[in-house]
């Protein structure tokens, strides 16, 4: 039961960005302006502790939610995807012209009793 | 009255050590309008090396910028202000094509609300004085504020020339010199303001530097050559620039938007009148600047007596919204600033409707045509539901509030205060006990009572909890700039006695 997947189109940037940069993470933003997007990082770049929840790994790349974000999220089943664009975080896919987005879908109740989501 | 697109120069470029400079790497990315998706110009698609050419010269710059008097300081900023009023109508225009949004806000709320700024702290600096303590009869304690020397300024999109107005002044006018990268999005009244103002400062004092985030502004808030940080945005960035800022120990100020309630008590309905009225567009507000402001009300919470009869107002002043052209002075809502936003707005739609909530009103893009069915348009949007969904808890920077009900000032602040942010907050009520005791009990920065989305100088703005620290518009933001130094003078003749 995965509570995150993404999209072939996305994956594909994904790749593109772990050759030339090696190994990363995502991080799901919240707040103002280009918030509410994931983000993604050279894996050194983020300080991460038991206040950051792994949602799934996607292509190689962790995918982590600030704990007190998670418990607004987790009844929600989580896509990455990518669209034309401009943010103006450190996310590395920027320069491409492109952002990283999210789509959700409310788990089902089996889901939810499955991740212990109650 | 309708205006059309300004015309642009081909390329931009950075402005360093008071000059216009190409970027070293000779790369430059375009610039697009969210209106009709056109192109507007290239800028510079700067990297670290462009950053160390506009620090080199900040740093060569703070020591005669930090003494020049504080009367010629505050004279520079004025002269700014007179520079942007002489040109107010260029800047409004510039500032709806890039940003997307109505001539009518840039004319009356941006630009002003930008001159306002400068004059205010162009004062402040004038007025403030220092401290002096006499700690016994022969020691005196003297404070004297001194600048920081060089800061790094990172600004959003959604006000370009208001957010550039809001941290530019303080860091100036307290003696800083500052490199300041706008956001990628909307470059364009930033270098129109340097072209305008050239010549006022002295060279090295204000440096402008285009670009990506990953390549232009980490290396500028990551760089042990500045004294601070200050950044507006959203919390992942916030929180890579404090662990760069704790590397090289510097402060740091953060505004990284909110969740806001706007919080509608029974007693707004005792009447109908010219107060219902207010309160009816108080609501409305969600759709100001097509939700893309840090303190969107974008959380309606209703008193549960009124709710059928109030909330029928709001829906019908949400429909009659006139959504068109933003170069016409009659559009109430313009573009989103960019595609992504239109994307990432339509995803919050959707999951809003999987997760139960009832669309009241608008609920889709909206198209309009011509050239227009290019930009990136969203009706303003009334989404009835609770607030553990997740369009109750996230920024969504679109024009979409949703709203709930409320049985009593308990439950009104339990709904109010369950949100990871504090940046803003709305009150509307006749009951004057409510007026002084909700607005207390709420944990945000700012709570408007019986208004809403006002921004002048003069009143502090920040935020509590996620929504970050540091308070602008405000003289004490002078002291988020500056350091004190202490001067511990004893008047007495004799030695301590201990050697």
């Amino acid at each position: 039961m995965k509570r995150i997947d993404i999209t072939k189109e996305a994956l594909k940037v994904v790749e593109e960005l772990k050759e030339k940069y090696g190994e990363l993470i995502f991080h799901q933003s919240g707040g103002c302006c280009d918030g509410s997007a994931p983000m993604i990082f050279e894996k050194e770049d983020m300080y991460l502790d038991e206040s950051d929840i792994l949602l799934g790994e996607l292509g190689g790349v962790n995918f982590y939610m600030n704990k007190d974000q998670f418990e607004y999220w987790k009844h929600t089943h989580l896509t990455v995807d990518i669209t034309k664009g401009r943010g103006a975080s450190f996310s590395l896919e920027i320069p491409l012209g492109l952002r990283f987005l999210i789509h959700s879908r409310l788990f089902t109740d089996e889901e939810n009793n499955a991740l212990g989501n109650y | 009255m309708s205006y059309s697109k300004p015309k642009f120069k081909d390329t931009y470029h950075n402005f360093i050590n008071g000059k216009f400079v190409a970027p070293i790497g000779g790369e430059y990315f375009d610039n697009t309008s969210p209106i009709d998706n056109s192109f507007i110009a290239k800028y510079p698609r700067s990297q670290k090396e462009d950053v160390e050419l506009a620090l080199d010269a900040a740093n060569a710059a703070k020591e005669a910028w930090g003494n020049t008097s504080v009367t010629e300081r505050s004279a520079l900023l004025n002269k700014v202000a007179d520079i942007i009023e002489a040109n107010l109508e260029e800047f409004a225009l510039v500032e709806t094509c890039d940003n997307g949004k109505p001539i009518r806000e840039t004319l009356n709320a941006d630009v002003p609300l930008s001159i306002d700024h400068w004059r205010y702290f162009a004062s402040c600096i004038r007025a403030e004085e220092g401290g002096a303590s006499e700690l016994d009869s022969n020691t005196l304690s003297m404070n004297i504020k001194e600048p920081l020397g060089v800061i790094a300024q990172i600004i959003p999109w959604n006000f370009p020339l208001l957010m550039l107005s809001w941290k530019l002044p303080p860091a100036l006018a307290t003696g800083n010199c500052v490199v300041l990268k706008p956001a990628e999005q909307t470059p364009s009244s930033a270098t129109l303001l340097m072209e305008k103002i050239a010549e006022v400062f002295p060279p090295g004092v204000l440096n402008i530097v285009h670009g990506f985030g990953p390549e232009a502004g980490k290396p500028l808030a990551s760089s042990s050559r500045v004294d601070k940080v200050a950044f507006t945005g959203e919390t992942t960035t916030g929180q890579l620039i404090m662990q760069y800022a704790s590397k090289n120990l510097n402060p740091v100020t953060m505004e990284l938007g909110g969740k806001s309630p706007n919080i509608f008590f029974n007693s707004v309905m005792d009447e109908d009148d010219a107060f219902l009225d207010k309160a009816i567009e108080g609501a409305v507000l969600f759709a100001f600047n097509q939700g893309e402001v840090c303190t969107c009300p974008s959380r309606i919470l209703v008193q549960e007596d009124i709710y059928d009869k109030f909330m029928e107002r709001v829906i019908a002043r949400t429909k009659s919204i006139i959504q068109d052209n933003p170069y016409d002075i009659s559009t109430q809502v313009g573009a989103q600033a960019s595609n992504d936003q239109y994307e990432k707005i339509q995803s919050y739609l959707k999951i809003g409707v999987e997760e139960g909530a009832i669309v009241l009103a608008g609920g889709a893009a909206c198209k309009l045509s011509g050239d227009l069915a290019n930009g990136f348009y969203i009706q303003p949007t009334i989404l009835e539901g609770h607030n553990k969904m997740r369009v109750f808890q996230e920024e969504i920077f679109g024009p979409v509030a949703c709203v709930t009900k409320f049985k009593d000032e308990a439950e009104a602040l339990e709904i109010a205060n369950d949100t990871l942010y504090g940046l803003g907050a709305g009150v509307w009520t006749r009951d004057a006990h409510q007026l002084y005791q909700i607005p207390r009990a709420i944990k945000a920065g700012r709570v408007w009572v019986n208004c809403y989305h006002a921004y002048p100088a003069h009143a502090p703005f920040g935020g509590y909890k996620k929504s970050g620290f540091g308070r602008e518009n405000h003289l004490m933001m002078m002291d988020h700039y500056r350091q004190t130094k202490n001067m511990l003078i004893s008047y007495d003749k004799n030695k301590l006695g201990f050697f």
